[in-house]
């Protein structure tokens, strides 16, 4: 068994050292957009515990995204924090705010949570939207190149932005690959495939979904955190419910329950947008068809079906 | 050896709308028995056990288990003072192996050797050598099985078996009998079973149930010379 587990870690090392190797590889175009979507990665790894290995079907993670963008955000433009501690402020913006959330909505389940989660979500907006003057609604703000340091590092600079966004999801993917192959992540997969067994057998779902949420609210926090001060821009679009469809379609893509899925769907799902936009303005119906071929002939996404045909050591 | 009761319950009741499923009833379990729970279908016997393991909320009386008030204890934290149930019907993690599905209520109970304990407790029950197939692709039997070695894993101090013999081949209930006895005493056992053989030979003790009441409680011989137990089974009411 152990030779299995091995065999996996060296993939997912061996992704990273891919991504490692691309900053050197690429043209500067494809080089922001492989750092764009590695910090979309994380912020769909994230959507993917709560959902791919917990079964919780949020339609509100925009808010918990938003809420480290805008911690952070804010943080450095407005009210002068240090980078390093505004990021901070960032992971545990997400979090609390996941935390908070899943008090009320994990005492529903199912369809109820997905709605309880979106309304969320959606007064999130509203209050983004609301406070305009601090937080410029709509138009949102743009974060200096200045506050855009962190001990020395120009985080503007598109080669340590690369570094940035490839350290943040290493760590966040193999943090990740820890929790699924520990007992807790065995657990969280075992409320997703039947609740009322897991109960049965002494464990607490609520604690244990408001652990897998709260872990899923760092991760976005975190993700929002990094966009604010990597790509230098902050707005209400990004509090709005496409942020909270968006993560949800890339790890269906890549594969819901699997650690490599999200960051593949991620990657997918960027470029299809991008090339199809290249040749028609009607790229919302190439994505549309790609979806609709996907839960057609793969509704467990590319890993997912990967999995089933052989591949069953992927975590 | 002097009688230690491990379970008591006091007028438990539960009523779903009119009916009275279960109605104000007393009932107290040894430690180290096997107790059987038997009674005509719909008697209440699941929701009763139910009560006692927490899956169901009760309306009135109260349970006392190890010489502490469960009554209102979610189901959770009674299987961590140690009362175990296993479902009527087979109620696996079907998409997990059958190694995770034990290594679950293994990790619960508390273990630094998770794989040994684990492969310890599917060798009890003889499912070692299937520890990396997906559990619901195993025989029915083995399935059964399978959903006792999870409650057996938690090490319980009670293990409420609902059925657990429905859709066994005769071959296959020796194995559990004998699997069934050998967890005595360290472990008291309340079974709901309607195979009367499997009743007869392993309880000590059988409670009857019938329309949410105790009908009679007592040895098997005495159970099975009851004339209102005997009415209750032929068709109650004519005899």
């Amino acid at each position: 068994m152990t030779r299995f587990l091995d065999r996996s870690l060296i993939l997912h090392l061996a992704v990273i050292a891919a991504l490692f190797a691309a900053q050197y590889l690429l043209p500067s175009y494809h080089h922001t957009n492989i750092a764009r979507i590695m910090v979309l990665a994380v912020f769909a790894m994230g959507y993917n515990i709560a959902f791919g290995y917990t079964g919780l079907l949020s339609l509100g993670h925009a808010l918990f995204f938003a809420a480290g963008l805008y911690a952070t955000g804010l943080g450095v433009e407005q009210w002068g924090l240090p980078t390093g501690i505004a990021l901070i402020g960032g992971l545990a913006a997400g979090g609390a705010v996941a935390v908070a959330t899943g008090l009320l909505a994990l005492r529903t389940g199912g369809v109820s949570f997905m709605i309880v989660t979106l309304m969320f979500a959606q007064a999130g907006y509203l209050t983004i939207l609301y406070f305009g003057a601090v937080t410029r609604g709509d138009e949102g703000f743009v974060i200096s190149t200045a506050a855009r340091s962190l001990g020395g590092l120009v985080l503007s600079d598109s080669t340590t932005r690369y570094f940035m966004a490839l350290a943040l999801f290493a760590v966040a993917m193999l943090a990740k690959l820890a929790l699924v192959r520990s007992p807790t992540g065995r657990v969280l997969v075992a409320l997703r495939e039947n609740e009322e067994r897991s109960r049965m057998l002494g464990f607490d779902p609520f604690r244990y979904k408001l652990l897998a949420l709260g872990i899923s609210g760092l991760y976005a926090g975190a993700a929002g955190a990094a966009y604010a001060v990597l790509f230098g821009y902050v707005g209400a679009t990004f509090a709005s419910i496409q942020y909270s469809i968006l993560p949800l379609l890339y790890v269906l893509l890549g594969g819901a329950g699997t650690v490599l899925g999200p960051f593949l769907g991620a990657l997918v799902m960027f470029y299809l947008i991008d090339i199809s936009s290249g040749y028609t303005t009607a790229h919302l119906a190439v994505v549309g068809l790609a979806l609709l071929i996907l839960v057609l002939f793969a509704p467990k996404g590319i890993l997912g079906a990967l999995r089933e045909r052989g591949l069953k050591w992927l975590p | 050896m002097a009688a230690v009761t491990l379970l008591s319950a006091r007028g438990l009741t539960r009523h779903f709308g009119g009916l009275r499923a279960v109605d104000g009833v007393d009932f107290d379990l040894e430690s180290g028995r096997i107790h059987a729970l038997i009674g005509p279908n719909g008697a209440g016997k699941t929701t009763f056990v139910s009560l006692l393991c927490g899956r169901i909320p009760v309306q009135s009386g109260s349970i006392t288990f190890a010489g502490q008030d469960i009554t209102r204890l979610p189901a959770h934290e009674r299987v961590a003072r140690g009362i175990a149930y296993t479902f009527q019907i087979t109620s696996i993690y079907a998409n997990l192996s059958v190694f995770d599905n034990v290594a679950l209520p293994v990790q619960r109970r508390g273990s630094r050797t998770l794989a040994a304990d684990t492969m310890a407790a599917l060798d009890r029950v003889g499912l070692a050598g299937l520890a990396g197939q997906t559990a619901g692709t195993l025989a029915y039997g083995h399935q059964r099985l399978l959903e006792i070695a999870m409650g057996l894993a938690l090490s319980p101090r009670l293990l409420i078996l609902d059925e657990p013999t429905q859709g066994l081949a005769l071959s296959e209930i020796d194995g559990f009998k004998a699997l069934v006895r050998s967890v005595i005493p360290e472990t008291t056992v309340l079974l709901i079973e309607h195979n009367m053989d499997v009743v007869m030979d392993l309880a000590e003790t059988i409670t009857v149930l019938n329309f949410g009441q105790t009908l009679a409680s007592g040895s098997p011989a005495a159970i099975r010379a009851n004339p209102a137990v005997q009415a209750a089974y032929l068709g109650g009411g004519h005899a």
